[in-house]
């Protein structure tokens, strides 16, 4: 007996605890691209609110009655799906790339458990800005969005990474300072799914991902 | 001596150790997600599982999900005990 094989248990030991309650194959590169995507669409979504500002400008920040069927809300909500669902493709590729290279499996529990505990949250901050703006109060939208994308991140964390916990506060303070800067809601989601997603891929890709 | 005492027999396999790593940081696992993790056969998780379900460290829960036969296995508070004690001691024997 020599204090090898105690070693070697001790890490065992480690590893599957880790392996089994959390699912670490998350990409950083991932991140740093959606923050990318997220950027270009604000920018874009910029110059759209720019030329429509420039024909008759009502202001689309407070209070807003019918904006369903209005040209600048669908291309705004054009532009925002397109980010999302490009992030999330993108996150999904690196993601399996990343786990079939560390030999751990793409659909299991830990990684199941992590999307039902990041998707609850969102779903119903989702909902909810459905509900907002059902109600004209489309200010809000931004900050809601921002908040509860934050309370996704920290209830994943107990899922994941636990670094991206630090990443869900900044979401939550961000979404809290924009309430009271109603009508700047794209400067602020810039600053959130632009800024806050690179910053954290790329703390997270030097962190884990670098030298492996 | 008393750290050698704490070095638990029942413990000493890798699957063993696998096993109880698992169940320590998640309430239950069952048969599949435990060999999946650990990568031993049916055979071999099987003997391993029954060993420590007769030291009364493991609960072991049968029933059945839609027709299929499913095993669920837990911790048991002696067995979280016996196996922090179990930890401790290697720490200690490593020199940490």
């Amino acid at each position: 007996m020599d204090s090898n094989k105690y070693l070697d248990d001790i890490s065992e030991i480690k590893n599957m605890m880790s392996r089994s309650s959390r699912f670490i194959s998350l990409s950083g590169i991932s991140g740093i691209l959606a923050g990318c995507y997220a950027l270009i669409g604000a920018a874009l979504a910029y110059m759209r609110l720019k030329t429509f500002s420039s024909d008759n400008y009502s202001g689309f920040s407070g209070r807003t009655s019918n904006i369903w069927g209005n040209d600048l809300f669908n291309d705004l909500i054009l532009i925002a799906v397109s980010v999302v669902a490009l992030a999330v493709i993108t996150g999904i590729i690196l993601t399996i790339k990343k786990a079939k290279k560390s030999g751990e499996k793409m659909w299991d529990v830990s990684s199941k458990r992590l999307v039902l505990n990041f998707a609850l949250p969102l779903l119903t901050g989702g909902l909810f800005c459905l509900v907002l703006l059902q109600y004209g109060v489309v200010g809000l939208v931004a900050p809601a969005t921002l908040i509860f994308y934050g309370l996704a991140c920290i209830n994943a964390s107990k899922y994941t990474m636990r670094d991206i916990r630090y990443m869900g506060i900044a979401f939550i303070i961000l979404g809290l300072i924009s309430t009271q800067f109603i009508g700047y809601g794209l400067y602020f989601w810039a600053l959130g799914f632009g800024v806050c997603h690179i910053v954290y891929g790329a703390l997270m890709h030097f962190k884990y991902d670098r030298n492996k | 001596m008393s750290i050698i005492n704490n070095i638990n027999k029942a413990f000493d396999h890798r699957i063993r150790l696998g096993i109880m790593s698992v169940l320590m940081v998640n309430d239950y696992a069952d048969f599949k997600m435990l060999k999946e993790l650990l990568g031993a056969t049916d055979g071999n998780l099987a003997s391993h599982t029954k060993a420590l379900e007769k030291e009364e460290y493991i609960l072991v829960e049968k029933q059945f999900i839609g027709r299929k036969p499913n095993t669920r296995y837990s911790a048991t508070k002696l067995g979280k005990l016996q196996f922090k004690k179990h930890i401790n001691a290697l720490e200690k024997l490593i020199g940490k």
